[in-house]
Formats: structure tokens, sequence, C-alpha cells
């Protein structure tokens, strides 16, 4: 009894609060908050610049002509408004970007977390990581100058003509070369985090090396590999500097890397920096043309993150 | 909204406006270029509304800026409506000079005269589209029929050798480049090649938007590429292209050129570029003072601005419109408003 109305009474008198109202750290808290806060208002408010001009625009043109029409020509009469070329020409960049840096961004993943030793991979982590910063620019004039002449010399004959001076492969390698550290980096993180007790498992299990890295680090990783490479996926879809540079601007509904093909922010670049007039059709279609962009990469990260939740491999 | 010409046309303005505020400095503010006489009086001021061609805003920008140097409270607005959205607001007596890529047409010669305002055509630069093909292409001169069975909204043709007529054999597959169509190039392109403005073939073809270096790498890089643009830009890349000559009205193959265009022979894909000031506008001083300082100056900004400077002749003629259009002579005798 009298422990408690001692501690009752104490209560009463000893606050834990601060004695002074400290403004100063509630203002922290709020800048803090803002910070978190700004990312999702600038998501926000490119939602709503976006729809406001599709709107305009789908009122003029129906949504299914937009998205299933196979002729895109906005601008010369006689226009037309059929997305699919564009759509089909950033596949066919991401496609064989993803082909080349798949293989490649693992390979390295595997070697760094699996074979190389620590020396090592404190050299080569960095490196491929400073790659993640050359500006894109440089590997669009790399596609440019470099990839595709090399291209147009080992051509094989019996695989049809050679690429054009602008073509999808080119942009497709460069785009490539360009993702190659997101999925190796990533990659390798995740396969780092498997727990030392089941490589060990598996190696006193005399499994070799290899079978551990293929067998039991990969699905274990497996959610990790896939966010990465969903990561890569995206990017690769929004590159814009390299395709324009390098891919041409023919829109063109194939997946062959030696056409000439155009993507969808390749369209977005060229005719926003045009000598557009705002209000036209013309105008509103490179908003139709963003959003759709959006909501693609929408929906690819909202399958990765349903595929990671299903695939995680939980531990502890 | 910025094109290569803009930006280029905005170096020639830093470039010249550091030479003519120089120059400025020198003539103690009596305008350094008008021969009207009205400078040394008091400081002009008041507006300049300008509208229509935005092939001919390059060259109305940096002539607005250069005359904002000598006369600040002088301000010159540069609008791009068009060449028909221009003469449409000149018609109406809303602005005072109209930037036109081609000559006024009978429509709007009947709007301006049911309104009542006067005005003269005055030149300021003459132009040359090059159509360019690669180097070892051996066509040497098109009509413009072939071309239109290239560039034509109902053109189909894939290859060079399914062109009727062609003065050489060539057979290799045609790789279409093209200015965006905002360009006026384009417009002009269109007009004169298919008969309609704006109406060009689509489908495989290469639209570069208003990058022309694009069309010059694809055209060099591509045996059987074909683009058009300014001759400016042939000029700076002939090592790497070649222009064809083009068969004009008398049946001649011209090469573009200089003079080709100057004498008009260059059609036609020649053209000349105009203002069209009224004389209503021209009573104006400020108005009158710009103008003169246009013809006298618009050949310092025309070669950067991708375009052929005016030849004696056409600087004197272009003045004999302006005087005749004020009432002969050159006038002093307008002072302030």
């Amino acid at each position: 009894m009298i422990a408690a109305s001692r501690l009752s009474g104490g209560s009463s008198r000893i606050s834990l609060e601060a004695a002074s109202p400290r403004y100063g750290e509630k203002a922290i808290v709020w800048v803090l908050a803002m910070c978190g806060v700004l990312s999702v208002l600038t998501t926000t408010a490119i939602v709503i610049s976006l729809i406001g001009p599709s709107l305009n625009f789908f009122r003029q043109i129906p949504v299914l002509d937009f998205l299933f029409g196979t002729f895109w020509s906005p601008a010369i009469q006689p226009a037309s408004f059929g997305v699919l070329p564009i759509v089909v020409g950033t596949l066919n960049v991401t496609l064989w970007g993803l082909l080349f840096a798949i293989p490649i961004g693992l390979g390295a993943a595997v070697y760094l977390s699996e074979y190389a030793r620590p020396g090592v991979r404190k050299t080569i982590k960095p490196i491929l990581e400073v790659l993640e910063g050359v500006p894109t620019v440089a590997f669009g004039f790399f596609a440019f100058a470099f990839i595709t002449p090399l291209l147009q010399d080992v051509w094989p004959g019996f695989l049809g003509s050679g690429p054009n001076i602008f073509n999808a492969g080119a942009a497709g390698l460069a785009v490539g070369l360009l993702i190659v550290p997101t999925i190796a980096s990533i990659s390798q993180d995740a396969m780092m985090a498997v727990p030392g007790g089941l490589r060990e498992g598996a190696f006193a299990l005399g499994a070799s090396k290899m079978r551990v890295a293929t067998r039991v680090i990969f699905p274990a990783a497996l959610s990790g590999i896939v966010a990465a490479i969903v990561l890569a996926f995206s990017r690769a879809i929004g590159e814009t500097m390299v395709v324009l540079m390098a891919a041409g601007a023919t829109p063109n509904m194939t997946l062959s890397p030696t056409e000439p093909i155009q993507t969808m922010t390749a369209y977005i670049a060229v005719t926003a920096t045009g000598d557009i007039g705002t209000g036209t059709i013309e105008y509103d279609t490179i908003f139709a043309v963003g959003l759709l962009l959006f909501v693609i990469t929408l929906v690819m990260n909202m399958i990765s993150i349903r595929f990671v939740r299903k695939y995680r491999e939980v531990y502890e | 909204m910025i094109s290569r010409n803009w930006l280029v046309a905005a170096g020639a303005v830093a470039a010249l406006a550091f030479g003519v505020a120089a120059c400025g400095g020198d003539d103690d503010g009596n305008g350094g270029s008008s021969d009207n006489g009205n400078g040394d009086s008091a400081e002009l001021s008041g507006s300049v509304l300008i509208d229509g061609s935005s092939t001919v805003a390059p060259l109305s920008e940096p002539m607005g800026v250069l005359f904002a140097e000598e006369h600040a409270d002088v301000d010159v607005s540069v609008g791009t409506s068009g060449t028909g959205g221009g003469f449409e607001k000149f018609c109406a007596g809303e602005t005072d000079i109209s930037d036109a890529s081609r000559v006024i047409g009978d429509d709007e010669i009947a709007a301006c005269e049911s309104n009542g305002i006067d005005y003269e055509e005055v030149s300021v630069a003459n132009d040359a589209l090059s159509v360019v093909v690669h180097p070892d292409n051996p066509v040497t001169c098109m009509t413009v029929d072939q071309l239109n069975q290239i560039y034509g909204p109902d053109a189909t043709a894939t290859s060079w050798s399914e062109i009727d007529g062609l003065d050489a054999e060539f057979d290799a597959d045609l790789q279409i480049f093209s200015p965006g169509a905002d360009s006026g190039t384009f417009d002009y392109f269109t007009e004169a090649i298919n008969g309609e403005e704006g109406a060009q073939r689509s489908k495989d073809v290469n639209v570069v938007g208003e990058d022309d270096n694009a069309t010059v790498t694809g055209v060099a890089g591509s045996e059987g590429g074909i683009g058009y643009f300014g001759y400016s830009f042939f000029t700076e890349n002939q090592d790497q292209l070649k222009a064809l000559e083009i068969e004009n009205e008398e049946g001649d193959c011209v090469a573009p050129s200089e003079e080709a265009a100057q004498d008009g022979s260059y059609n036609p894909l020649g053209r000349q570029l105009f203002i069209y000031p009224s004389a209503q506008a021209l009573e104006k001083p400020e108005v009158l003072e710009f103008v003169n300082f246009y013809i006298e100056n618009v050949n310092d900004v025309a070669a950067d601005a991708g375009f052929i400077a005016l030849t004696d002749e056409q600087i004197a003629e272009a003045q004999a419109k302006v005087d005749s259009l004020t009432g002969g002579g050159s006038g002093t005798e307008e002072e302030g408003e």
C-alpha cells in the first residue's frame, strides 16, 4: 500500500516529459517526416500532371485505338495514334538488354559472392558500381560510335542484311551494359545474405562449390535476384538517352536487332524538345505515352513484389 | 520547345550583342545603323509586335534582342503562330509585323484589304532546302515527282530501284529521314514536294525531330539514305554527304547554292523568307526604326540561323519597299506618337 501510494504520488509529481517544450526537436521530427512525405507527394504530382493532358487526349482518341493500334504517326498527316509500334520498340531494346545483362550480371554476382577472395571482391565491386554512375549519354555515344560499327563488321551474312546505322541491337547491348551493375550488385547482396550455415551444411555433405552456388545459394537468394532483375527491367524500359542516340526514330513493330526503332521514352524526348504547340493533340500524346510508361513500370513492380513475397525464403 | 535553330540564333545574339554593344558606345547612341535620322532625338519607347512563321523567328528573335541592346525601352515580342496564323492577326491589325516563310496568299490579301491594312513584302533571307544522299549514291538529279515517290503520303517504295526514271541505276534499300512535323523545313518541303503542307509518308521514316545532326549521321551511315534540311546544314557536312540537284520548273537540274537560291533558279526548294510590316505600324517611330535596323543587320545573323544572306540588290529592294510604304524618302518628320 505504502509503496503503491508512493508510486502514484510520485507519478503525479515527477513527469517523464521533458522539462522544457523542446520545440527544436519537434521541428526536426517534422522536417524528417516531410522528407519522407516529399517522395510520396512527388509521385502523386507526377500522376496528376500526367492524367490531365492524357484525359484530353483520350477524349479525342479512343483508348482501345491507342492501345491496340499498330500504326504510330501522331504528327505527320494522315495522323494515326496506335501506340503498339513504340511499345514493341521499347520491349525490343529491353529484351536484348536483359538477354545480355542477366547472364553477365548473375555470373558476376555468383563469382563475387562464392568464388572471389575478399581482397578481390573489395576491389571489383566498387569498380562495378562505378559503371552505374557513368552518364547514360556516354553509353549512347558508345553504342552509336563503337557497338554499331562493330556489329556491322562482324554481322554474319546468313542472318540477313546487317544492322542499320541506327539499330535496336546496339542500343540494347548498351542498355544491357548499363544494367549489369544493378543486377550484379543487388544479386550479390542477396547471395551474401544467405546464412553461412546453409553453405557449410552443403559443403559438409560433400557438394562441390558449383553445386552449392547453383542448388543452394541461388534458390535461397531467388527473391533478391528477381528484385534485381525487375529493377533492371524498369531501368531499361525507362532509359532514354541511349535509345535516342543509337536506335533511331522510326516507329517499327519488330523485335529484330538490326532495324531502326523508336521507344516510348525516345518519342517523348524527341517530341517534347521540338517546336510543338501546347494544347495540340500531338502535345497531349506525350502525356498519354508517359502515363502508359508509368503504368507498365508500376505493374512490373507490383508483380515483382508479389513474386518476392511468394518465393522469399525466411530463415531463423 | 527549343529547336536547334533557336539555340544557334541565341548563340549568334550573344556574340553579336557584344559587338553591337561596343559599336553603340562609339556611336553615342544614335543607333549606329539607322539612316532615317531620328536616332539622335528622344529615346524610343513602345513595343513592336511580331508574329508568324517559326522558320523566320530565328531571324526575328535575335534582331529583337540586338535592337533592345540599343533601345532598352522598346519591347520587341516575337510570336510563332505559323505563317498563316501570323497573317490572320496581322490583317486584323493586331500585330505590327508578320513573319512569313512564303508569300501572302489570296485570302489573306483580301482580309488585309477589307481591314484597310497596307503592307509590303520585305525579303530578309534566302534558303535552299538541300536533299542529301550518301556519297556513293550514283543518282545526281531528281525531279519533284521522284521525290514524291519517296516522301509522298502514299509512297511505299522501299528500294531506290523502285523509283521511276532515275538518272542512274541504284539498288539499295531506302533509309528515309525527315525533320519533325513542327519544323518550318518540314512544312515547306511537304508543300513543295507533296503539294500539301504537313502531308508526308510516315511509314518507315526516321523522324528525327529538330535534330538535323541525326539526319547527317543517318544518311552518311546508310548507303540508301536520303534526307533534307536547310542549306547551311549541308555546307557544314558536305564532306560526308552529297546534295542532289533538283530539276526546276524550267527543266534544268540545279544544285543548291547561294547563287541559285538568290537568283531563284533553285526551285521549288529554294525560298525566300519575308517580314510584312504594315504602313500603319510604320507610323510608329519604334517600328520604323526596328524594320530599318532589321534590314541592315539581318545578314549578320542569317548564316547562324541556317539561312543564306541577302544580296546587295535584295537589301536595296527591301529598303526601297519600306521607304515607299512610309511615303518615300527616309522620312524624319514623325517624332513621337
